[in-house]
């Protein structure tokens, strides 16, 4: 147990290890230029050079991320209560929600961002839009996956609608919310990072995607990849802290929360 | 009474039974000669197609019901006290109260010290204890029993047999208890209706007199084993159709 354990934690981190150590020693030998491909060593330097200026744009794009996942998820779990309660409700307004899933967001971002006259109003409808739907359909699916015999003791003693709701449903559907919750983090982020690329060349925006563009344009190709490593250490992260909630939640009773690390 | 279900299954058939209050009624049969079908109409679950059902004694009756599923049927996210509490909750009885007598329903079955324990650490004989506790908290004139042990072993079963004849001598409570063994009637209820399948139907009642029950030792007696002949005989007949 304890070695598999060590060995999880272990194998990735040498093989991380492993893989930059070749690729400073491929840059070195090789001597590409930094414009090209820059090791991870300057890169490493680069972050610690420019994090006056790119922690702000990470804050930035953290309260976009953080706005939308707020939103979608209160937005998400309210509708499929909405939908679990009238059956007329969840079939006219399924179809839009699936509608809004599929269609690409790098496709209506400009549009939104044109609509809608702040910026970061706009990106955060963006970056809502992309998180909002794994909340909401699987949050559908656990509120409709009650227990069938639980659901007959509760009316056997009377309870109400709204007994029912939140005693029964809302606790059976917690594990679903979650694991939505959990994609839609990641989601947020994406979403968020996306619609700034479409709007950030008009300048007015400055988080991390802005970032990564501008350095794009100069050809601070080193700069560049240190605003990505910030991007992918800012999704690893909030998909750790969702895993980390769901684990604490629901460890002392589901099935996916036993005793361990969470997943 | 009569039910047919939107499939167009007739599951069980002119059934007419009387129950007296405090009976412990037993109701046997082969699987899917509509035991659950009729146990859930009782419980007013699901409505009956033909006939209907008069607590012609009791009128408070009908509402005053317990139910024990099969499985223990327990909300995992919450303790054994909290799941116990719960029928007395829905009905509006505040917290503290519901768990106070939660509390000494579970100490009833055995189960004190366990009330912070959640679903999953319980084993399978004391979860039932549980859902047995949840459906005796509201003190209900009667229980409806869905085949409550089948799933759990023979030791645990007999034990739980034992405890729950205990709690019927001590409270008489009518029981409606549904089961598939031969046994587990002959040694629990004083009445037992052998129902026989395809169309669901009462086939024949027998009675297992209480002074036959007094009897030391009943499960190795003699008496239980000639009243466990002509029950196996009955439901032999209930099966083969003869
Ligand atoms: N909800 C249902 N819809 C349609 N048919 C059902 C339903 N429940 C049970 N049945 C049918 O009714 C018959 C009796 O079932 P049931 O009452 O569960 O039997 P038992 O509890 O004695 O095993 C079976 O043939 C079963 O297939
Ligand atoms: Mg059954």
């Amino acid at each position: 147990m304890r070695a598999t354990r060590l060995l999880r934690w272990m194998a990735p981190t040498l093989l991380g290890v492993l893989f930059l150590a070749g690729w400073e020693w491929a840059v070195r030998a090789k001597e590409v230029p930094p414009f090209i491909l820059p090791g991870p060593v300057l890169i490493a330097e680069t972050l610690a050079r420019d994090w006056s200026s790119l922690s702000v744009s990470l804050l930035i794009t953290l309260q976009i991320t953080f706005a939308a996942l707020a939103v979608a998820a209160s937005l998400g779990l309210l509708l499929a209560v909405l939908f679990a309660q009238s059956r007329v409700v969840e079939m006219s307004l399924f179809p839009y929600a699936v509608i809004l899933q599929v269609t690409p967001i790098v496709a209506i971002a400009p549009l939104i961002i044109i609509w809608v006259d702040d910026v970061r109003a706009a990106l955060l409808i963006c970056a809502w839009i992309v998180a909002f739907f794994p909340i909401l359909s699987n949050t559908t699916v656990g509120l409709n996956s009650t227990d069938r015999n639980l659901e007959d003791l509760f009316r056997l003693y009377g309870a109400s609608r709204w007994q029912v709701l939140w005693r029964l449903k809302l606790p059976s559907a917690m594990p679903y919310f979650l694991a939505g919750l959990r994609i839609s983090g990641g989601l947020a982020l994406i979403g968020a990072i996306v619609a700034e690329f479409v709007a950030g060349t008009g300048g007015r925006a400055s988080g991390l995607a802005y970032r990564i563009l501008e350095a794009g344009y100069q050809l601070q190709i080193p700069r560049m990849f240190a605003a990505l490593v910030l991007v992918s250490g800012t999704g690893i992260a909030i998909f750790l802290a969702l895993s980390l909630l769901s684990h604490l939640l629901l460890r002392r009773w589901h099935e996916s929360a036993q005793a361990g690390e969470p997943r | 009474m009569a039910k047919r279900y939107a499939t167009g299954t007739l599951a069980v058939e002119g059934v007419d039974l009387d129950i007296a209050r405090g009976d412990f009624l037993a109701l046997l049969g082969p699987s899917g000669c509509g035991k659950s079908t009729l146990l859930r109409m009782i419980a007013g679950l699901i409505p009956a197609s033909e006939g209907r059902l008069d607590f012609p004694a009791d009128a408070a009756a009908r509402r005053s019901i317990g139910f024990v599923f099969q499985e223990p049927t327990l909300m995992p996210w919450a303790s054994a006290l909290r799941n116990v509490a719960l029928p007395l909750e829905l009905a509006g009885t505040p917290r503290r109260e519901a768990e106070a007598r939660a509390a000494e329903m579970l100490a009833r079955v055995e189960l004190g010290g366990f009330e912070h324990a959640y679903p999953r650490a319980l084993s399978g004989g004391m979860k039932m204890r549980v859902s047995i506790a949840r459906a005796l908290v509201t003190k209900p004139r009667l229980l409806l029993m869905d085949e409550p042990f089948a799933a759990l072993d023979e030791i645990t079963r007999f034990r739980l047999n034992a405890d729950l004849l205990d709690l019927w001598r001590a409270e008489r409570f009518t029981v409606i208890f549904v089961t598939h063994s031969v046994f587990e009637s002959v040694f629990l209820a004083e009445r037992i209706v052998v129902m026989a399948p395809r169309p669901g139907r009462i086939l024949r009642e027998l009675a297992v007199p209480a002074a036959d029950r007094a009897v030391p030792e009943f499960r190795t007696s003699a008496i239980y084993a000639a009243h466990c002949r002509e029950v196996s005989h009955a439901l032999a007949e209930a099966m083969g159709g003869a």
